[in-house]
């Protein structure tokens, strides 16, 4: 990435400095000032988490000031420094991330898509023994709001297996996107998530996608559904949110409902961790409702499964129900309460189906 | 990578070229074929595009495809357009005894997709292979029926004239 010429910076590096070392608060005022400039456009939670790293170059420039007082011009240096690269640092990484959550649809690359479709569908045929039903319920062209079930943890197999199903049925030319977590669009995997189509989960990236003609897939369950415990794992648990409702009205596109099975067994989902998401404050922090325990390969006891995990061999079924036009259905000022329950039910109920017909857990 | 297959069937090659070049008969005799759809006014011929799936795996991989090379009871070749990288051939020879030698050629790939790539076409090949052997065999069912129904329908007919 380029770094952009920072002028208040060469300027305050060719300020003389004072003998003693400069004063520590001022050092951590400039240091968190150059974080939030180079931070730009950066959201409130990206800010939040700037603040511990301009503290953490000033208290650099705290300790480089005590070996100035003790008369060492060398150690004065090396604190100015460290307070450099520490601010350097914070704005690369603040800039990065701002760059990774502005939803760009033209980051989607069709070449580099079809050329992991291969990886993919190894992936899919022979770990996941993948099968996806019924993909000519999703209409031909145009925009078209496919709303699933989550399920994985943060690997999610059922997403990659959906994508390559959509991608081969209907080519990789025909624009898809996904809508992901802010974390997993932070990750170091994200550029390769967005080159498949998947941007920042928002409502203004979701109506941009849908403008622009794309098929947006989205989960409503989002974190809390995908870290459910696995006892509940044939659960539609969407927690009350009905913005793809609204978004389908915004958009005037239908919903094609998407339900997945076998997500919840690809590891041991013990809990949510709602509990410790609050005690840590992390719900606040980074926007985490959970912070997931579960057993899980390589790791045993997993806690915020941050890393990911090798997700065992459950084999996948995901099933794509009939289109709902929701104008058509339930009127021209529908009951958004009405149509939640609609969709979760007929989501639901074919999740139960699905779950009938797995006779073992992992093995299908 | 690219899969060959062959079978011998008991009909003239006009019977079994005429069979091909109908469209609408793909989905009945292709094995894992879930879509055959004509694309565009050409139904059939040099130039015809077609809109094919066939499931591998976990996916129905295909794409937007086009006939290249179209020479009567002989040859016909596709190219793909779109999606997954492909080539095929239906190679018609007569058999000195009157029968059809019936080839079948498939060629596909990812351009691109590196070792992934590689290590895909060869999990691939036994599962479209067996495709192909089981069209061949599908085929051979079809139009050898065909020619029975039509002969028994020409005796039919000559009796009917004696009498």
């Amino acid at each position: 990435m380029a770094h952009e010429r920072d002028p208040d910076g060469e300027r305050a590096r060719n300020q003389p400095r004072h003998p003693w070392g400069g004063g520590a608060g001022g050092s951590e005022q400039t240091i968190f000032e150059r974080a939030k400039r180079n931070g730009g456009g950066a959201d409130g939670a990206l800010r939040g988490r700037l603040g511990p790293i301009g503290g953490v170059g000033g208290g650099l420039a705290r300790a480089g000031g005590e070996f100035v007082r003790s008369g060492s011009r060398f150690a004065g240096a090396l604190a100015q420094a460290g307070q450099h690269a520490a601010a350097d640092a914070a704005g690369r990484a603040a800039r990065e991330v701002s760059e990774r959550l502005t939803a760009d649809l033209d980051d989607r690359d069709p070449d580099h898509l079809r050329e992991q479709l291969p990886l993919l569908w190894l992936l899919a045929s022979f770990w996941f023994r993948g099968e996806v039903r019924n993909l000519g319920n999703i209409p031909e062209e145009g925009p078209v709001l496919m709303v699933g079930n989550h399920s994985g943890g943060n690997m999610t197999p059922d997403t990659f297996i959906f994508t390559l199903a959509f991608s081969t049925y209907f080519g990789v030319e025909r624009a898809f996107h996904q809508l992901a977590h802010n974390l997993v669009m932070a990750s170091p995997f994200a550029r390769l998530l967005r080159s498949g189509g998947t941007v920042a989960a928002s409502p203004e990236n979701a109506r941009t996608a849908l403008e622009s003609g794309a098929a947006l897939l989205v989960y409503p369950g989002g974190d809390w559904e995908v870290h459910r415990p696995t006892r509940d794992r044939n659960k539609v648990d969407f927690a009350g949110r009905k913005g793809f409702i609204r978004l389908a009205l915004d958009a005037d596109v239908p919903i094609v409902p998407v339900v997945a099975i076998g997500g919840q067994e690809t590891a041991l989902f013990l809990s949510r961790g709602a509990w410790l998401a609050q005690l840590l404050g992390v719900d606040r922090l980074l926007r985490l409702k959970v912070l997931p325990i579960s057993l899980a390969v390589p790791w045993g006891l997993n806690v915020g499964d941050f890393l990911g995990h090798v997700p065992l061999p459950a084999k996948i079924t995901v099933e794509v129900l009939q289109p709902i036009d929701v104008r058509e259905q339930f009127g021209s000022n529908p009951d958004l309460n009405e149509v939640y329950d609609y969709v979760t039910r007929v989501m639901q109920e074919t999740l139960d189906t699905l779950a009938a017909e797995r006779r073992f857990p992992v093995i299908g | 990578m690219r899969l060959n297959e062959s079978i011998v069937i008991s009909a003239p090659p006009k019977l079994v070229w005429d069979y091909l070049a109908e469209p609408a008969n793909y989905l009945h005799f292709m094995s894992g074929v879930t879509r055959w759809e004509v694309e565009g006014d050409r139904r059939s011929g040099l130039g015809a595009r077609y809109r094919m799936l066939i499931r591998v795996g976990s996916a129905e991989v295909g794409g937007l495809i086009e006939v290249v090379e179209w020479n009567p009871e002989r040859d016909m070749a596709w190219s793909s357009v779109l999606g997954v990288d492909q080539r095929g051939r239906w190679r018609l020879r007569r058999l000195p005894d009157g029968r059809t030698r019936v080839e079948l050629r498939f060629a596909y790939g990812v351009a691109g997709s590196g070792i992934p790539g590689w290590i895909a076409e060869l999990f691939a090949a036994p599962q479209l292979g067996g495709h192909l052997r089981r069209s061949l065999q599908q085929l051979k069912r079809q139009i050898e029926h065909e020619q029975l129904r039509a002969e028994a329908a020409a005796r039919r007919h000559e009796r009917a004239a004696a009498t």
